[in-house]
């Protein structure tokens, strides 16, 4: 990762409710930092803005010293987001889904990579079924399957990547999630699994939630 | 980008073709209302011929709007639309993609059984000509629209009426310039300044629209 994640001084309310206040933090190539916290302590409140999906109240977070807000799609093409929802239409196959998921992130990969980033997480055999018909731990799969393709994108943020997973893909997540870390990318993520990611650089920050 | 562009289209495509009862529901919908006139109003050839295209017109932007819920929905669902916002083509070209294939679903298929249609109506040939062209020229400009509303009115509840109040006055001048380039071809005055105006709308529409329901769709999702 040749630029680094800054958070500075994020404040996030929502309503009435402050999450967390003050926070801030940076994330450079080949480190990990994971995000704990209980339910509703503002997890994926702060993994959005760190996309930049969401403004936070006050504070900004920069890649490379620049408001993402303000990068854009400059930074968005160096970012691999998999938030809750897996982002899978029922009525395309898995296969299909990977490909738009794919494509519009501007990651060139033709037929043959994306049937090996399906059987990567155990899901040979079927590419070509519907999402429809696919249970909630395969269709996570599906929906992870993009980090098997998603080498060129330097930082990835992950929220919760471990739902619904049995133990088998949760240790290829495991694996490709390392694999990154020590290509030195970054990763930012949330779980309430206690993983077990080989990691040069492995933090923790905990929100405490109110 | 235009790998993630036609990607885009083409799932739509897919997706509708996969889905087909949604498609079928807007288009069925105009021709009933339509063919319904005829009926109420009874065998006048005059009559008939004068209201035409106001009726067909009506009926296409009613169509047009009851798909328009539609656009952006599903893809903010199930998380999708984030997907978008954070891809490597600007979001606004991503919407423009969405929308024209929203108008290939929704809108194409009213242009093309449109003709047809009015012959129930009597219309010469020549006004079935320019009746159709006017339709092909401000559906689009309705989808365009639309998806601005859309974007605005996502994720809220009873999005459907606030969305139809919210869009219906953008629509009036695009139904009263396209409903007069019929009548102003049945009058003898060609209708030419009608179809240049729906023309130039549609430009306008197809440059800022997308942008527009760009950024209100990033407030919504926020």
């Amino acid at each position: 990762m040749e630029k680094a994640l800054e958070a500075v001084d994020l404040h996030c309310a929502r309503g009435e409710r402050t999450l967390f206040d003050g926070l801030s933090f940076t994330l450079k190539g080949g480190e990990l930092l994971r995000i704990g916290g209980p339910n509703g302590s503002g997890k994926t409140s702060l993994l959005r803005i760190a996309c930049g999906l969401l403004e936070p109240n006050r504070g900004e977070v920069r890649w490379g010293g620049e408001n993402v807000r303000k990068l854009k799609e400059e930074y968005w093409v160096r970012l691999l987001y998999i938030g809750h929802a897996n982002a899978l239409k029922d009525d395309l196959t898995a296969s299909e889904n990977l490909a738009v998921a794919c494509a519009l992130a501007g990651v060139v990969a033709d037929e043959r990579r994306i049937s090996g980033a399906l059987d990567n997480l155990g899901l040979a055999g079927r590419e070509n079924l519907p999402a429809r018909v696919l249970s909630q731990g395969q269709r996570r799969r599906v929906a992870l399957a993009r980090l098997a393709l998603g080498a060129g994108a330097p930082l990835w943020v992950l929220d919760e990547p471990f739902t619904a997973l049995d133990a088998a893909a949760i240790e290829c997540v495991q694996g490709l999630i390392s694999g990154h870390v020590s290509r030195g990318g970054g990763v930012l993520y949330t779980t309430h699994y206690e993983a077990s990611i080989g990691a040069a650089v492995s933090r923790r920050i905990d929100l405490a939630g109110s | 980008m235009i790998a993630a562009l036609r990607c885009v289209i083409v799932r739509d495509l897919r997706l509708a073709a996969r889905r087909s009862s949604d498609v079928l529901t807007v288009v069925l919908f105009f021709v009933i209302v339509v063919s319904l006139f005829p009926l109420g109003i009874g065998p006048e050839p005059k009559l008939l011929r004068t209201v035409a295209p106001g009726v067909l017109w009506v009926a296409a932007l009613l169509a047009s709007m009851l798909a328009l819920g539609r656009v952006f929905a599903a893809d903010h669902a199930d998380g999708t639309l984030e997907q978008m916002m954070l891809g490597a083509t600007p979001l606004g070209l991503v919407v423009a993609a969405k929308v024209f294939a929203h108008w290939l679903i929704s809108g194409l298929p009213l242009v093309l059984i449109s003709p047809v249609l009015a012959l129930q109506f009597d219309l010469s040939q020549e006004l079935l000509g320019v009746l159709a062209l006017s339709l092909a020229l401000g559906t689009p400009v309705l989808s365009l629209i639309g998806a601005i509303g859309a974007a605005l009115t996502l994720g809220l509840r009873g999005a459907g009426t606030l969305l139809s109040l919210l869009v219906l006055p953008l629509y009036v001048p695009v139904l009263v310039i396209g409903a007069g380039a019929a009548e102003a071809a049945a009058s003898g005055l060609g209708g030419h300044a009608q179809l240049l105006l729906l023309g130039a709308m549609l430009i306008f529409a197809g440059a800022f629209a997308p942008w527009a329901a760009a950024v209100a769709l990033r407030i919504s999702v926020e």
